[in-house]
């Protein structure tokens, strides 16, 4: 927590919640996501619309999952859909508006890396891999990436290209066909960057109150571009924080819940004989 | 479909060198069919799952896998899968070949598994480094259609589907309520399914358009309460989380990650034992 009444994740959190309309249909990864979409659901944005890769399609969830297929999300979805359709009728026949990334490397057009650091066949460090992130890099109407930065996960060059971006920029996405649009936003601990409407490199487009140009600079690992625009970003509110550190504060209580499964008294039985 | 107690379903239908998918999309992950195979020292297998999840973190870290084929290898939420790490890293305990897909991928790969079609079609638009690999799986086409570009994704067809369901009735059909992910398709495409469930009844409650698989297309079934923990099966117990969080911990280093194995899969006779063990039986 800082002097100014919240934390760096607080605001990136609430700076995230704040780029999605009320009505928009988010396909939503796990982690900071999922926190971000759920405080605009407790919100600005009470109508929008949560699908996760689990198959949970408009899942209004109290607390926050931990993963992306978390009884909360089934029990307060609309449908549940087995995992070929969510992939193939929502995302793929494109009525996602909104996809949600974040990656462990991002370069300066955007391409992200979740895969490997290092050599594939060798890695120095095996990522947990793509999941559904290809295809919603590629089929989301419009990506927001979130992502803290550092001159380690903001490289000039990504070791392995998981999901596109912009590609080498300049409209190479446009050309390639990709059918969404590719990053609008990239929420760091910072700021925003947003791609530059020509050359699409992503330029410093906003920062948190209090946050310099400088220091957001010095994390990049690529010399990052001031937008001509350049913004301070407002603090969050009363209101959003307090509707955020309510949700985190419901989902520590029910991850902390022991979870206890009533054998049936012949299992016990047995189990009982024989140890 | 024979129902048989779990340590006698996986003795007659898991053997070494198999290819075996034990599926279920964070949501009745079979960890119990999974612990039975690790006792029963099965070796050489060729592990399909989309989320290896812990289930394979600890039939890889047990040196029960030489191949894995898989579209998201992480702790979900938490982070990394150790064992699988130190695998491809470092070789430990042996080395772990990786086919990898994305998860569009590989759910239309099990349908094309389901469907009798030796691949299934996606669109494509722009390669991804995965495509890139010496050996990638995937290969292009062009629509006769169209012309436009098409991603050919092979069929899998495990040896073995293993799923945990919630309910079977006595004539031995089950019904899976809640997430799926790809179960349904995984079980369709496999060449022998084992299911173990929560229960069994007389009547399943299934809507209309429930998800049941016949009792003809099941090969065997054991009945294991508890069976997808720590994962979980909705309307019985729900996910330990908290579980998950630890398993970090104990998952990377090799020596906590083996004593924890030896203590509560190795050392128990059954999946009732190994929950009582942890303290989770109530």
């Amino acid at each position: 927590m800082s002097a100014a009444g919240y934390s760096r994740d607080e605001i990136m959190t609430v700076t995230a919640a704040r780029q999605l309309r009320n009505g928009a249909v988010c396909f939503v990864g796990i982690g900071l996501p999922s926190a971000a979409c759920n405080l605009a659901r407790f919100t600005h944005a009470p109508d929008l619309v949560l699908i996760y890769e689990s198959g949970t399609v408009g899942a209004r969830p109290r607390v926050l999952p931990l993963s992306i297929g978390d009884g909360e999300l089934a029990e307060t979805a609309t449908s549940i859909v087995p995992l070929p359709e969510v992939f193939a009728h929502y995302l793929q026949r494109g009525r996602i508006d909104v996809g949600f990334l974040g990656a462990a490397q991002i370069d300066r057009f955007g391409n992200l890396n979740s895969t490997v650091i290092g050599d594939y066949a060798r890695p120095r460090v095996r990522l947990p891999g793509a999941g559904g992130a290809p295809e919603i890099a590629t089929h989301a109407r419009e990506v927001l990436v979130v992502m803290k930065q550092s001159p380690r996960s903001f490289v000039p060059a990504l070791d392995f290209r998981t999901s596109c971006g912009y590609l080498t920029g300049g409209g190479a996405r446009r050309a390639s066909g990709c059918p969404g649009a590719g990053p609008r936003a990239v929420i760091t601990d910072f700021g925003v960057l947003r791609p530059h409407p020509d050359t699409e490199e992503l330029e410093l487009a906003a920062l948190y109150p209090g946050v310099s140009a400088a220091e957001a600079r010095a994390a990049s690992g690529w010399p990052l571009q001031l937008s001509a625009a350049l913004e301070t970003l407002p603090a969050p509110t009363a209101a959003e924080l307090t509707a955020l550190r309510t949700l985190e504060a419901r989902t520590r209580e029910a991850h902390d819940r022991p979870v206890r499964i009533p054998l049936p008294a012949a299992t016990r039985r047995l189990t009982e004989e024989l140890t | 479909m024979r129902l048989l107690p779990l340590a006698e379903a996986i003795a007659s239908h898991v053997r070494d060198g198999d290819s075996v998918a034990l599926e279920g999309f964070t949501h009745l992950i079979p960890f119990a069919a999974g612990h039975e195979i690790i006792r029963q020292r099965r070796r050489r297998l060729h592990l399909i799952r989309m989320t290896p999840d812990l289930i394979y973190d600890q039939l890889i870290g047990m040196g029960c896998a030489e191949r894995l084929t898989f579209s998201w290898g992480g702790n979900p939420g938490v982070g990394s899968l150790q064992r699988l790490r130190d695998a491809v890293e470092r070789q430990w305990p042996q080395p772990l070949a990786l086919c990898e897909f994305t998860h569009a991928e590989m759910a239309v790969a099990y349908q094309a598994g389901a469907s009798g079609l030796s691949c299934a079609l996606m669109p494509h638009y722009v390669a991804t480094d995965l495509e890139r690999q010496p050996g990638a799986a995937v290969k292009m086409l062009s629509c006769p259609f169209t012309g436009r570009p098409l991603a050919a994704v092979p069929a899998l067809n495990p040896d073995v589907t293993i799923l945990h369901a919630q309910q079977i009735d006595r004539e031995g059909n089950v019904l899976i309520r809640g997430i799926v992910g790809a179960a349904r398709e995984a079980a369709m495409a496999a060449r022998r399914v084992l299911v173990t469930v929560e229960e069994q009844v007389d009547r399943l409650p299934a809507e209309l358009n429930a998800i049941v698989l016949p009792a003809w297309i099941v090969t065997a079934a054991s009945i294991v309460p508890g069976g997808a923990y720590p994962s979980y099966a909705l309307g019985y117990y729900p996910r330990d989380n908290a579980f998950y969080l630890a398993w970090d911990t104990i998952a990377r280093d090799r020596d906590s990650f083996t004593a924890w194995m030896q203590r509560y899969v190795l050392g128990v006779h059954d999946h009732a034992a190994l929950l009582r063990t942890l303290g989770v039986a109530a």
